[in-house]
């Protein structure tokens, strides 16, 4: 069965007719053509798929494009200032070498956004909790914690701090 | 993912007749057990009935001292509500130590017991309170609701509506997560009423159920050196490539120690 859904993505209101059973990472990678969120797994456990769902983290392949039916949704391409200008975040990741091959790193970083703006100051500890739902075979998860940490820094008004090298 | 029909009621009584007339649905709720299912292609309902536009089925209040949290309550905001923080601070600890952040913004507590997943969170303390499981004709008391590995009481077309936990005195929860899917290997919950104490295992068996050599032990002595000499047989429990049937008997007195270190 076809259905049409509605959903405002990075600020842009789409309407499109979908086949019930499309994923909300479907629609947003093959409909909508934004690539930026990943599927790196079958088991809803990477995380590389993580996008903002009225405000909250969420597994967009583990979600209905039907169920999200009138929300707002943003990706990763949503993040950066319409200039161009990073989110201190993904500014963050980039001074900090929180990536290596960078497959991870779109769904860490909206992660990461969403930590922060629930909690402004999380310590390593927090960090790393919060970062359980995101799987990276790559960076060892050491320079993610610390580009979290800049990056929370950065988003509560600080400088983004250097990297030490 | 094979096709389906996809239907969203906005009432309690259109979810229950859909789900009695369809001859193949099935309740959506968060999804994030039901999803990753059809991905696989382990199961092809005919209709799904999402349960998300029902405003009766969300929610914690106070209930007679105790909490009552609709079917469709997130587990993230079982974990980060203030009143159930209050009233039962073990249930908020227990919904925020499931699965990861992107999980817990999804899943919620109808969902997860209905499916019965032996290593889930949620058994362990509808158990180990005593709960009531409320559904759209009946109250069904927390002992007798799981049955088996992913079977509960429910009837067929059957929906969790809301579950009442009456507040103890004091109550804790430990679990020991697989390392890879957060679910728990073995989690205890631990609660106390009165002189009367109630031990609920998850993870360790098919379904969760009561030790009731550890609650004699801290009915005598509300400690942790109470427990940590009561030992549980390996038999009947769960044995795969994460853990032996032994290695969880023995994990079962060590989170019980913890979930008396983390009694509040
Ligand atoms: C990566 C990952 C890690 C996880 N880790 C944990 C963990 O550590 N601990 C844990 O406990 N769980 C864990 N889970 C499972 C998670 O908690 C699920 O949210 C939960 O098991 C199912 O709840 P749901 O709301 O998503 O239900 P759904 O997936 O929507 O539904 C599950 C089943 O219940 C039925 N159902 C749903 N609602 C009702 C209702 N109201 N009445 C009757 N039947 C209903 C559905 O038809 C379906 O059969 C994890 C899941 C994932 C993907
Ligand atoms: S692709 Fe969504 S969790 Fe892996
Ligand atoms: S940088 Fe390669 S998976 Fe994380």
């Amino acid at each position: 069965m076809a259905s049409t859904v509605t959903l405002t993505v990075n600020g842009t209101t789409v309407t499109r007719e979908v086949e019930e059973r499309t994923l909300l990472v479907h629609f947003l990678r093959d409909i909508l053509h934004l690539t930026g969120t990943h599927i790196g797994c079958d088991t809803s456990q990477c995380g590389a798929c993580t996008v903002h769902v009225d405000g909250r983290s969420v597994k967009s392949c583990t979600m209905l494009a039907v169920q999200a039916d009138g929300s707002t949704v943003t990706t990763i391409e949503g993040l950066a200032a319409p200039d161009g200008t990073l989110h201190p975040m993904q500014a963050a990741f980039r001074e900090h070498h929180g990536l290596q091959c960078g497959f991870c790193t779109p769904g860490m970083v909206m992660s990461a956004v969403d930590l922060v703006r629930a909690n402004p100051t999380p310590s390593e500890t927090e960090i790393r909790e919060g970062l359980e739902g995101n799987i990276c075979r790559c960076t060892g998860y050491h320079n993610i914690v610390k580009a979290v940490m800049a990056g929370a820094e950065a988003m509560n008004g600080g400088t983004l701090k250097a990297a030490a090298e | 993912m094979y096709n389906f029909t996809y239907h969203r009621p906005a009432t309690l009584a259109d979810a229950v007749s859909l789900l009695g007339s369809l001859e193949d649905g099935k309740a959506l709720s968060g999804g994030q057990t039901l999803l990753p299912t059809l991905k696989q292609r382990l199961a092809s309902p005919a209709d799904l009935v999402d349960l998300s536009g029902v405003p009766d089925l969300k929610g914690v209040r106070e209930e007679a001292g105790g909490l009552t949290i609709g079917a469709f309550t997130r587990h993230a905001d079982v974990a980060g509500s203030d009143v159930v923080a209050r009233v039962i601070p073990a249930l908020a600890h227990l919904a925020g130590g499931i699965g990861d952040r992107q999980v817990r913004h999804m899943g919620t507590l109808g969902g997860s017991i209905a499916n019965a997943d032996p290593a889930a969170d949620y058994p362990a303390a509808v158990v180990g309170l005593g709960a009531w499981v409320r559904t759209d004709r009946r109250e069904i008391a927390g002992d007798d609701f799981f049955t088996g590995m992913f079977e509960t009481a429910l009837e067929p077309g059957e929906l969790v509506t809301a579950v009442h936990f009456p507040k103890p005195d004091a109550a804790g929860y430990a679990k020991f997560a697989n390392p890879a899917s957060r679910y728990a290997m073995v989690g205890v919950f631990i609660a106390r009423f009165g002189a009367s104490v109630r031990v609920a295992v998850t993870g360790a068996g098919p379904f969760a159920t009561r030790v009731p050599a550890m609650e004699a032990a801290l009915a005598a002595s509300f400690t942790a050196d109470a427990v940590a000499g009561v030992t549980v047989p390996p038999d009947g429990l769960n044995s795969d490539l994460h853990a032996s049937a032994e290695y969880r008997a023995h994990l079962i007195t060590v989170m019980a120690k913890r979930a008396m270190e983390a009694m509040r």
